[in-house]
């Protein structure tokens, strides 16, 4: 008794105090932190592409192709005379914004999808045959015929990148679903008549958002590698629009003269993709420890 | 056990519908019609029907779902429509550069990431385990198609140490030239699943070593080594050994990029082509096979999983 009072009066703690108590128990982690610091930047980056650029992104100097990185173009200019720094920019512009809304997309409904399936035997019994039948693809080639079906551009992409993510969150959601409706407290809900909305809301959804907030990091840090791989392949969000993934394989071209060109989407690639894997272990270590392992991040 | 095998391969089969209606559906509910795509840009309109005939296009869709399915009993996926040969034939021709490239890369991945995961955990906490973590979540964050490019540009390109492109069968072109053209491929695969498995192995062994057999093993006198190596890692292994398999089909994703990357004569090769040109019946096909390869991976790590660990009984 004496324990579920206390966890009363915890509940009522003014909002203010509990951001307060939340972002201090967050900040003590070193990932977290380095993770942050580098998806603010580039988020900050990302933001001000425009301003930070020195030329248009798109626009072709076809007098000034292949040009070794210099006051006027700081890394240089691709074979179609266009210069790869604000090329650079645009391309954290476009990751980060494919990225945020494959998120904001696949993990709500999925971890609706996932609540439901685990809450409902009956349900479950039929949208975990799909998932699986979803989830038996590989991802890249999964999005990669998804792309092949519905053609290159920005909005295919977050299509295919959510239909390959959605299936496996839901069945992350599942399975904490399924470890959290067996206890004690859901009973007790059910027995006072609680509606199953009602239980999935407010007591099923709190205690799976640490796998969920997890994969979410996961998910977005996956789905830029994904985003430069299907770009990469030339079925990505297409040609004139700058994408790091398309810049590698516009450098490819000219490997043997100009190898150097496709350092920077790279090395941009890599910082943004480790920052959001950072975040990622950090949230898992804060929020609950015995999820090591659990998830994997990387192209699978 | 064999029961357990038994329903296992039964629940099996309705995922395999699943994943069959999918790979039918995927080029007939989106947008763009796929006789119209193959009779190309300035086809006249009988020709695109006549085509759309000719492929069994204009029957309903249940009917073609059926057929399809009744050919796929009979071992027939049908005709490539840009190989213009079998479809079963174009892929068994491209299974060994793609077996040779996962083989090679996954022994790569395990040599490293076992040896890194077992230190790093020993040696927890300390300068040598960050560095170790910190290298692996590189590993995790690089794109395997620009390290490969990145490993041509710099080994092959510049310090032309190594070939580039172009594939040897270790059979018939013997194991040193296979290597010469296999290692930067596999390298530029395997770093990504070295990453994945070495975090992996950290936090398994972590766990065990938190356990009480351990500390009884301690007590008892034996040296670290025995301990680690006999009684930790083995334990230590089991989840590791259950992700490395779930894994194993997704390498199928790290070849399309990487078999581009190097053009080999892959299957990675043959999808990528396969979507880029339209070839819906390869894509179905080749959906159809990488599918069934996860379930059966799935199946093999489950039953590994009970022979590793005696507790679980089925």
């Amino acid at each position: 008794m004496e324990l579920t009072s206390t966890e009363a009066v915890s509940l009522r703690r003014p909002l203010k105090e509990r951001i307060k108590r939340n972002f201090q128990r967050v900040w003590a982690s070193t990932y977290m932190r380095y993770g942050a610091a580098i998806l603010i930047t580039l988020s900050l980056v990302a933001l001000f592409a425009d301003v930070l650029a020195t030329h248009e992104a798109t626009r072709l100097y076809p007098a000034e192709r292949l040009q070794t990185p210099s006051l006027s173009h700081f890394f240089g200019t691709d074979n179609l005379g266009r210069d790869v720094y604000s090329q650079t920019l645009a391309g954290a512009r476009l990751s980060l914004f494919i990225g945020a809304t494959v998120v904001a997309i696949s993990i709500p409904i999925g971890a609706a999808i996932g609540m439901v399936s685990g809450y409902n035997r009956r349900a479950d019994a039929v949208i975990m045959r799909i998932v699986d039948g979803l989830s038996a693809f590989p991802s890249l080639v999964f999005a990669l015929a998804l792309m092949a079906a519905l053609g290159a551009s920005v909005v295919n992409v977050i299509i295919a990148l959510t239909v390959t993510y959605l299936p496996r969150t839901a069945r992350i959601a599942r399975g904490s679903t399924l470890a959290v409706r067996g206890l004690m407290y859901i009973d007790a809900e059910r027995a006072i008549g609680s509606s199953a909305l009602r239980i999935m809301r407010y007591h099923i959804l709190p205690n799976i958002m640490a796998p969920i907030l997890v994969l979410a990091s996961f998910t977005f840090a996956t789905a830029i590698l994904v985003e430069a791989g299907l770009s990469f392949l030339g079925a990505g969000v297409g040609a004139d629009v700058p994408s790091w993934g398309r810049m590698i394989s516009d450098a490819r071209e000219t490997i043997n003269s100009h190898g150097y060109l496709m350092v920077f989407p790279g090395v941009a690639i890599a910082i943004t993709v480790l920052g959001l894997n950072l975040l990622g272990d950090g949230l898992r270590d804060v929020l609950d420890p015995r999820l090591r392992g659990q998830f994997r991040a990387g192209v699978d | 056990m064999t029961a357990y095998i038994i329903r296992r391969i039964i629940a099996a089969v309705p995922v395999l519908f699943f994943v069959a209606l999918i790979s039918f559906l995927m080029f007939r509910l989106t947008p763009g019609d796929p006789a119209a795509v193959l009779a190309g840009e300035n086809a006249k309109l009988e020709d695109i029907e006549q085509l759309r005939v000719n492929l069994g296009l204009h029957r309903p869709l249940h009917i073609q779902f059926a057929l399809f399915i009744g050919r796929m009993f009979k071992g027939d996926f049908g005709e490539s429509i840009f190989l213009n040969k079998p479809v079963l034939e174009a892929v068994v021709d491209r299974i060994e550069p793609t077996l040779s490239l996962a083989i090679a890369s996954e022994i790569i991945a395990l040599g490293f990431a076992i040896p890194i995961g077992i230190l790093a955990a020993w040696k927890a906490n300390t300068f040598m385990d960050q560095g170790l973590m910190f290298f692996a979540l590189l590993g995790i964050s690089i794109p395997a198609f620009w390290l490969g490019l990145i490993l041509i540009f710099g080994i092959g390109v510049e310090l032309r140490w190594l070939p580039v492109g172009d594939f040897r069968s270790i059979i018939s072109d013997g194991p040193v030239d296979f290597l010469r053209h296999m290692i930067m491929p596999a390298f530029a695969l395997g770093f990504l699943r070295m990453a994945l498995v070495a975090r992996l192995t950290r936090s398994s062994m972590l766990e065990v070593l938190r356990e009480d057999y351990i500390r009884t093993a301690y007590a008892k006198g034996l040296a670290s080594k025995v301990v680690l190596m006999r009684h930790a890692m083995r334990n230590a292994l089991i989840p590791t050994v259950t992700i490395w398999g779930l894994g194993m089909a997704g390498v199928l994703s790290g070849a399309v990029v990487i078999e581009t990357v190097f053009t080999l004569p892959g299957l990675g090769r043959l999808i990528a082509a396969a979507l880029i040109n339209q070839d819906y019946p390869l894509i179905q096909a080749v959906l159809m096979l990488v599918a069934g390869l996860f379930i059966v991976f799935n199946l093999i790590v489950d039953i590994l999983y009970a022979y590793m660990d005696p507790r679980i009984r089925y």
